[in-house]
């Protein structure tokens, strides 16, 4: 099977490189799963869980804010905080979490709120 | 003519300012390497994200009303200057040669009759800042104690010049700040960030495929904006940090090899000093020997 070029890049740095059999991103209008030659897309992110499939491993990180661009040479993943799954507990979580709430808490456009309280829900579960 | 114990009492002096400032020099050495690093880790987002927005901004319909960041507010009267400097001094001509580009165009402007607001960011920008044009400043960011430039920085900044356009509070905004070119050369330099001028798209650049937008490119054009702001907003910090750092080295390394000259010719000087003081007792001796 073609492997698809992808990589997930922050403000700060390059998270990560190369290439993926596919990649299930949450996209503000449902989780759409990309794979090699997919039809140029682009989409905004929805504060979830990013897994990266490669010759049946699985990396798991949590995204939020940003855009996905599918295009013809590749998966871009535009993400202003990337953090894998399995260092999402302590501090990193707290303050995320807090970071949510306090954004909830402040309201706004009835979509700012619902992007909100998914990284809310999102969070509740670790 | 000084005696020998100030001399050297002045030597020892000089040569401890010598090991501060060569200390101080490879401190900035070294932080010089890791702001550089950090520059180059946020290049490829800043590129990625230009590329997207070109693509975006080239399907728009010329002259349709888009997003006001994207097409200013129709006016030109008031503009807000971003001084972005360092918080610390010693560091050569860093912040003076920023700010007195700054202050060149708050002069031109203010010719043209126009209306300037000033947004510092870091003390020694708003304290030089602060003596001549203290009324025109309408915010201040403070960075001390803060170490490394973060993409949260650069977004807090941001956020509020974003709420101040949307105030009305001003209608163009533009950053100054030092571009970092080498170790021995920084350029202070100017940039427009809003409302956002997307980079052009090349002519001969193949025609953008077709894409499916979710939701619609409208929406995304929203929210892709502020980030294009904040993403401009920290290279100009991350650059500043690296030149500040770049100034800092090079005015140290200049500051020790005066230290090292300085120390020379005192010594000299000290020497001769000793030795005419010896050649002075040795003829006292020798008159005093003589007359008896």
């Amino acid at each position: 099977m073609a492997k698809l070029p992808f990589s997930l890049v922050t403000p700060e740095r390059e998270y990560a490189s190369g290439e993926a059999d596919s990649v299930l991103v949450p996209g503000t209008e449902g989780l759409f799963e990309v794979q090699a030659n997919h039809a140029p897309l682009m989409s905004t992110l929805s504060p979830g869980i990013l897994v990266i499939r490669n010759a049946g491993t699985e990396r798991r990180l949590f995204v939020r804010g940003g855009f996905a661009d599918v295009n013809p040479e590749g998966l871009t993943v535009l993400a202003e905080v990337a953090i894998p799954e399995d260092e999402l507990k302590g501090d990193v979580l707290g303050r995320q979490k807090q970071a949510a709430q306090k954004a909830l808490s402040e309201g706004g456009t009835p979509e700012q709120v619902l992007e909100q309280q998914r990284a809310v829900d999102v969070l509740a579960g670790y | 003519m000084p005696s020998l114990k100030d001399l050297k009492d002045r030597i020892t002096s000089v040569r401890s300012t010598q090991k501060i400032t060569k200390a101080m020099q490879m401190v900035a050495a070294a932080k010089l390497r890791r702001a550089e690093e950090a520059a180059t880790a946020a290049r490829p987002y800043a590129q990625r994200i230009e590329t997207v927005l070109g693509n975006l901004a080239a399907g728009l319909t010329p002259g349709a009303p888009g997003p006001k960041l994207l097409t200013g507010t129709g006016k030109d009267q008031v503009h807000l200057l971003v001084v972005a400097t360092a918080d610390r001094g010693l560091c050569g001509g860093f912040n003076s040669s920023i700010v007195r580009l700054a202050r060149e165009r708050i002069v031109s402007l203010q010719g043209q009759g126009k209306t300037v607001r000033l947004f510092t960011i870091g003390k020694k920008g708003r304290d030089q800042l602060k003596r001549l044009y203290g009324d025109l400043i309408l915010e201040h960011y403070d960075t001390e104690g803060t170490k490394t430039v973060g993409f949260e920085q650069a977004k807090d900044v941001a956020d509020r010049l974003l709420a101040l356009y949307e105030e009305g509070a001003f209608d163009v905004a533009t950053i100054f700040y030092g571009r970092f070119q080498s170790v021995i050369a920084q350029v202070p330099t100017a940039s427009q960030v809003i409302p956002a001028k997307p980079p052009a798209r090349p002519q001969d650049a193949a025609p953008v495929a077709p894409y499916e937008y979710e939701p619609d490119e409208e929406a995304i054009l929203t929210t892709l904006l502020p980030r294009y702001v904040a993403v401009q907003v920290f290279r100009a910090l991350l650059e500043n940090a690296a030149s500040e750092q770049g100034a800092r080295m090079s005015a140290m390394d200049n500051a020790t090899r005066n230290a090292g000259e300085m120390i020379d010719t005192l010594n000299l000087q000290y020497n001769r000093a000793r030795q005419a003081q010896i050649t002075t007792e040795l003829v006292e001796i020798i008159a005093g020997a003589e007359s008896v």
